[in-house]
């Protein structure tokens, strides 16, 4: 064989081995944290969990109701806020603006703050709703979400109508369609599935977030609606609970946690399903 | 007007002819420049596009025949810096009116594109849509709408019994008479052909190039093409343009067998472009 051909070949071996190794390395441990949730949130998974509100201390009966709610509650207000928002300004980027300066420099701050911790926002309405507002409420908390939807809602709206093929709006306005109905029938239908998984994906992020919800929601040891007040919600409690020396309080973070897991997870998988209809067309 | 479309459709093949009658004008360019910021693109262009006359515009990559074809709907205003000056007038419109409504003007002036661009919806939809921004109609004559287009696009054969199936599940030449039909739908003057053929196969391109001039004999045409044959099949008068500039102008048959300008003579025969 020729030597540099059989040299080049024996580099593609260990390139490869290599490639391979820090791939399994990488999985090893998703697989890991999933197999210990299952492993120890499935145990304490029953329909109590769903049923009754979380228990005081020492007591060993009671359930996530309330947090479940609570963050159920939020995290839509939250999207629901958030993601019109960012589907409005994506569309201004790609459509209108696309030629503009400002466009860039809106992308730029958008960029920063969908890598801006959670934290931070967490403080930003901490000092912007709750001290002025004179105390935590679930409002608070849906805004400190909806802030952090709102960066990645425009950064997907964005790329997904830049997909759309230039051609197909010029053909929209060649049959003499004004600007707004081209991108609302037109680019708008293109990349609807591209749309929806940024928002799905926009979910699964705040799903889990706990420190915007530290500063503002803060969490409820009772069941509660009332968006003026503390609501209880997932990700907060198992923060508290797995802090707690109560052996019930750490069965019910691990069960939240698979929860919230598996609701992130199911999100993804739809947005890769939407992902993969929008693909095949 | 009936009178003078007989001899057109009869304008084919290389064989010397006697002058096609003039036709009423219905797009007039004189002294029409155009700008891509600072690059001049169209230089002084003056014509006249025929009512019912298929008027084809040949040239070399970067002639500005494209260029051209977009000014006549005002295309090129999606894009900042682009600008055109003199004077296009269709019928008595003028086309280059700042205050001119866009949207009235592209009903008037249609477009087909190099790639089809069906809309992602049914085929039944991309003619609905068109239609249902001018006129609102019932449902039954919308019905007989759709088929009356898709039978102007030669369509209607293969799609009657799928009509609520998404128009991207069609082939490439099926896609591109949707776009036909699609224009036809909402009933322009003038359709405008941007290498119509250039992304389909030989079938698909006889079958266009037959519908373009059965739709003749109702709007005026103009088509942009790389292909000389094309031009020479489809068209009653050709346009050459080269380096932004039209250099010949002349009934198709004129054009291609005794073109007064050389550099008409050396491109058609291949000897550059």
């Amino acid at each position: 064989m020729n030597p540099i051909y059989a040299s080049r070949r024996r580099k593609n071996v260990v390139i490869k081995f290599l490639c391979l190794a820090a791939a399994a390395f990488g999985v090893t441990w998703l697989a890991l944290i999933l197999f210990t949730l299952f492993y120890n949130g499935l145990t304490g998974l029953s329909l109590q969990v769903f049923a009754q509100d979380t228990p005081p201390p020492g007591s060993t009966e009671g359930g996530l109701r309330n947090a479940i709610v609570g963050s159920i509650i939020m995290t839509v207000i939250g999207v629901g806020i958030g993601a019109p928002l960012g589907l409005f300004a994506g569309t201004y980027l790609a459509e209108y603006g696309k030629h503009d300066k400002l466009t860039s420099v809106i992308r730029f701050i958008n960029d920063i703050l969908l890598s801006a911790p959670s934290i931070i926002i967490g403080l930003f309405i901490y000092g912007a709703i709750v001290v002025p507002m004179g105390g935590f409420s679930a409002f608070a908390g849906c805004l400190a979400l909806a802030v952090i939807v709102i960066p990645v809602v425009v950064r997907t709206t964005e790329d997904m109508l830049g997909l759309v093929p230039n051609p197909l709006r010029e053909a929209a306005s060649a049959l003499g369609l004004p600007r707004s109905l081209v991108i609302r029938r037109i680019a708008y239908r293109a990349a609807r599935s591209g749309l929806i998984t940024g928002v799905l994906l926009a979910t699964a992020r705040v799903a889990g977030e706990t420190a915007p919800l530290l500063f503002t929601a803060l969490s409820n040891q009772f069941f509660s609606l009332n968006l003026t007040k503390t609501m209880a919600n997932l990700p907060v409690t198992i923060n508290n609970f797995v802090q707690s020396p109560y052996a019930y309080w750490k069965e019910l973070a691990w069960s939240g946690a698979l929860l919230i897991t598996l609701t992130v997870l199911a999100l993804n998988i739809g947005a890769r399903i939407l992902g993969a209809e929008r693909t095949s067309k | 007007m009936t009178d003078l479309s007989v001899s057109v459709s009869t304008a084919t093949g290389p064989v010397p002819q006697a002058p096609l009658p003039e036709a009423a004008p219905k797009v007039t360019a004189r002294g029409l420049n155009f700008y891509y910021g600072e690059h001049h693109a169209l230089k002084n262009i003056n014509l006249t596009l025929g009512t019912n006359r298929v008027t084809a515009f040949i040239g070399p990559s970067g002639c500005g025949k494209s260029t051209l074809l977009r000014i006549f709907n005002r295309m090129y205003d999606l894009y900042p810096g682009q600008r055109a000056t003199g004077q296009l007038l269709l019928d008595q419109t003028n086309v280059l009116d700042s205050k001119l409504d866009l949207n009235l003007l592209r009903a008037r002036v249609g477009m087909v594109f190099q790639k089809p661009t069906p809309f992602p919806m049914t085929i039944y939809e991309n003619i609905a849509f068109g239609i249902r921004l001018y006129e609102k109609i019932s449902k039954s004559e919308m019905d007989g709408r759709v088929e009356k287009a898709l039978r102007g696009g030669a369509l209607w054969n293969e799609v009657k019994d799928k009509l609520n199936a998404s128009g991207l599940s069609l082939s490439g030449g099926q896609q591109q008479r949707l776009c036909i039909a699609r224009t036809v739908a909402v009933r322009p003057e003038v359709i405008l052909f941007d290498e119509p053929c250039s992304a389909l196969d030989p079938i698909s391109t006889a079958k266009i190039e037959e519908l373009i001039q059965e739709l003749a004999e109702d709007y005026t045409i103009a088509i942009v093409t790389h292909n000389m044959q094309q031009a020479a099949r489809v068209s009653d008068k050709t346009a050459f343009m080269y380096l932004g500039e039209l250099i010949e102008f002349d009934d198709t048959n004129k054009i291609f067998t005794s073109p007064s300008d050389r550099r008409t003579q050396d491109y058609i025969t291949g000897r550059f472009g």
